[in-house]
């Protein structure tokens, strides 16, 4: 399929890829791309449905009114729980949004579609055959599977063939954009979606990588070819590809923030440098967060702590918090320029809340940074994680960032992949409105009232905080237990939220009414491509004035000093350690 | 728009919008803010971990363990001694499936060199209603040095999952006034 120098102007290897145009958009899309990204998406989908079911029933649990697992099968459902929406959902739909990006917005081919589809199977048959280890009973090790506790080894052959399955599908990528750029099929640098998705791939090498690197000898180990793995290696590395599997997410579910401001209300970046600058940063900083979970840990340094906890003096977070900014301030700019001008949040007000791809998108945006984004600094604090590590304030976290951000971010951009790729009519459009609504509740409960619980101590991965069984007892506050009933609460709105979602899609995608689409052709230019004169003025000095974004900052800025301050405080009071 | 390419081919070249300015700078100002804080900490806080570390087998750290219970034991708590060790002196817990062994008395405001470490999978040290969180190791001894603030009764229970009888290891600490 090469393309020799004589033939680069008339890409003759993009005549042998099928496409057809988007009647919407205008995008040219290849059919191998599309089925792709359908079959990707879907099986993350699936993955959340059973992942988000196991995930209630460990919430109910919690709850110790309710108490509805035995310990082992907690146990089991945990692990289970962890594995299918925090690995394989994410991963799979990640995969999904990295073909789009690629092939879909460059209005490319798909490099080696056979390869795309040796990855999925890959990816399908390892995270089968994790799921098969786990519910068979004898690898309810956790997500994490510290060792030296063993599971199965098919446990860690599966995570292994699910990562390499993966690495290989973002290569698939990887050589999209070379294709692309050969084939000449966009003009000038790539758009801002894609550079977050380049990003989300390049720290995706480093993540797999790591886990592969790990998980190997500790298969080995499983079987006993190897005698040892240390405790401490093992987490270090194994959270290189555990927190750094997070950070994929981030600059996915950013990309996502700036494809359905775009694709929705016209949205261009403030500052094409600003924002792809502030995604250089994760590609430079994010991986040094294995360090997250090492803070009370023996045998490392505080040196080394500080510096990794920190992203090196907190770069990837200044990331973070410029795409913060400047994602709602393209929204009010775009806003604004269709005359939404007055007071500080008429452009706000008059959003499109009843469009569940913006109003999913922007919860999300929101509720990542004020939920995740800040405790996860706080936590992340050396000292500070003193008082919060292994509490339930993790999970509570963590449920912040991946589910009321990533997720619900995935979530949003499917109201806009089931008509673009799925070529179908959304199913139940009432529905579909409330559906991010729903879903944003009752995560932000989960993530609130396990974080509540965290701070009075209450022990995460536990069973029973009533402690009946045990020889020794100790007694929660009261507090604990109302933080825990209202969890299990939250979590069957958020549960509700989850099923709506996957009715809609499985019911579209299914069932949608078909869009009727132009005739397949090749070598047709995107409508979309040059962006006008009007929109080309966003980022100059001085044409543009974002103050409603400037005060939503500034409150989540003071809210942020706030907390991180009363946290001081609260170690403070704690009693002397050195 | 963010899903097509920048309308400059060179987009390095674009301005940065001032408030744009402001907010990056105030953002990274306030990193450094949060850098230095840890730094601070360690140099003006009460709290902080020694970083104090041996490596250890889990035979010698029960033997360590056994030799202080040997010495120092007052009682027992069914069947689980309670070991009061002299003030300023060295305290050793192990984890192992699924209790922590011994149960200790201290007196207030005295200082206790503590020596953790786990006998088999990692464990959690959390002192509850405290809330201090420390993981156990399986092969490190992690040593600090704790001064307990308030006479009671205390709750160790493990906060890294153990096992399936993680939810019944407690273990007691005890701080009685001089």
């Amino acid at each position: 399929m090469a393309v020799t120098s004589d033939t680069i102007a008339v890409p003759v290897s993009s005549k042998a890829a099928r496409f057809r145009v988007c009647a919407t958009t205008g995008l040219r899309i290849d059919l191998s791309a599309q089925t792709l990204i359908k079959w990707n998406a879907v099986a993350g989908i699936v993955f959340l449905a059973i992942g988000g079911l196991l995930g209630l029933s460990v919430a109910l649990t919690r709850w110790p009114a309710v108490h509805l697992l035995p310990a082992e099968w907690f146990y089991l459902a945990l692990t289970a729980h962890g594995l299918d929406v925090l690995l394989l959902w994410i991963i799979f739909f990640e995969i999904a949004v990295l073909y789009f990006a690629g092939a879909v917005l460059l209005s490319s081919r798909l490099a080696a579609p056979r390869v795309a589809w040796a990855a999925f199977a890959l990816m399908l048959i390892g995270g089968l055959t994790t799921n098969v280890a786990v519910l068979q009973g004898g690898s309810s090790v956790m997500f994490t599977s510290y060792v030296p506790m063993p599971a199965a080894p098919h446990f860690y052959l599966g995570l292994v063939l699910f990562a390499v399955g993966a690495l290989v599908a973002v290569g698939v990528f990887f050589g999209t954009l070379v294709i692309a750029r050969e084939e000449r099929t966009y003009q000038g640098s790539i758009p801002l979606v894609t550079f977050g998705a380049l990003t989300a791939g390049i720290i995706a090498v480093f993540t797999l990588a790591s886990g592969a690197i790990i998980l190997i000898p500790t298969f080995l180990w499983s079987v006993g070819i190897v005698n040892a793995i240390d405790p401490l290696m093992y987490k270090l590395i194994w959270w290189g590809m555990g927190h750094s599997s997070q950070q994929i997410n981030v600059s996915a579910h950013v990309a996502i923030w700036y494809a359905i401001a775009a694709i929705v209300l016209g949205a261009k970046p403030l500052s094409e440098k600003v924002s792809r600058m502030a995604f250089l940063l994760y590609i430079l900083f994010l991986q040094l967060a294995s360090a997250h979970h090492l803070l009370v840990e023996p045998a490392l340094s505080s040196e080394w702590k500080i510096f990794n906890t920190s992203y090196a003096m907190y770069l990837a977070v200044l990331g973070s918090m410029i795409h913060g900014m400047t994602v709602p301030g393209s929204i009010e700019a775009a806003q604004r320029a269709k005359g939404l001008n007055r007071g500080l949040f008429e452009w706000l007000r008059k959003a499109p809340w009843g469009n569940p791809a913006f109003a999913g998108m922007f919860l999300s945006l929101v509720m990542f940074g004020f939920l995740g984004g800040i405790s996860g600094v706080v936590m992340g604090t050396e000292q500070i994680n003193l008082i919060m590590h292994n509490t339930l304030y993790v999970p509570g976290h963590f449920h912040g960032t991946v589910v009321a951000g990533t997720t619900l971010a995935f979530m949003a951009i499917t109201y806009l992949l089931i008509p673009l790729i799925f070529q179908r009519e959304v199913r139940f459009p009432r529905m579909a409105r409330w559906q991010p609504y729903v879903f944003a509740i009752g995560v932000s409960g989960i993530s609130l009232f396990m974080m509540g619980a965290g701070t009075l101590g209450v022990p995460r991965r536990h069973w029973d905080i009533t402690f009946a069984d045990a020889a020794f007892k100790f007694d929660f506050p009261d507090t604990a237990y109302l933080m825990l009933g209202l969890n299990g609460l939250a979590a069957l709105c958020a549960a509700l939220g989850g099923l709506m979602y996957v009715i809609i899609a499985v019911a579209s995608v299914f069932f949608g009414k078909r869009i009727e689409e132009a005739p397949v052709r090749a070598g047709i230019k995107p409508k979309i491509a040059p962006p006008g004169a009007a929109v080309g003025t966003y980022g100059s000095a001085g044409t543009l004035h974002v103050p409603g974004t400037i005060v939503l900052v500034g409150i989540f800025f003071i809210a942020f000093v706030l907390y991180y301050f009363v946290n001081w405080k609260y170690l403070a009071e704690v009693w002397p350690l050195r | 728009m963010a899903i097509s390419p920048p309308a400059e081919h060179i987009w390095w070249h674009q301005p940065i919008h001032r408030e744009e300015l402001i907010w990056i700078i105030v953002a990274f100002l306030w990193g450094l803010v949060m850098f230095f804080m840890m730094i601070y900490w360690h140099a003006f806080g009460q709290q902080n971990l020694s970083n104090e570390t041996y490596r250890i087998t889990p035979e010698a750290f029960a033997a360590k363990t056994q030799a202080m219970i040997d010495t120092y034991q007052v009682r027992d708590d069914n069947g689980i001694p309670v070991v009061k060790p002299p003030a300023g002196g060295d305290v050793y817990l192990m984890g192992r499936v699924w209790m922590w062994y011994p149960h200790l008395e201290f007196e207030k405001g005295q200082s206790y060199r503590l020596h953790l470490s786990s006998l088999d999978y990692q464990h959690g040290f959390s002192l509850q209603p405290v809330n201090i969180n420390l993981q156990v190791q399986p092969g490190y001894e992690m040593v600090l040095t704790l001064t307990p603030g308030e006479a009671g009764e205390y709750g160790v229970v493990c906060n890294e999952y153990c096992g399936l009888g993680h939810h019944l290891m407690v273990g007691k600490i005890y701080v009685v006034e001089r």
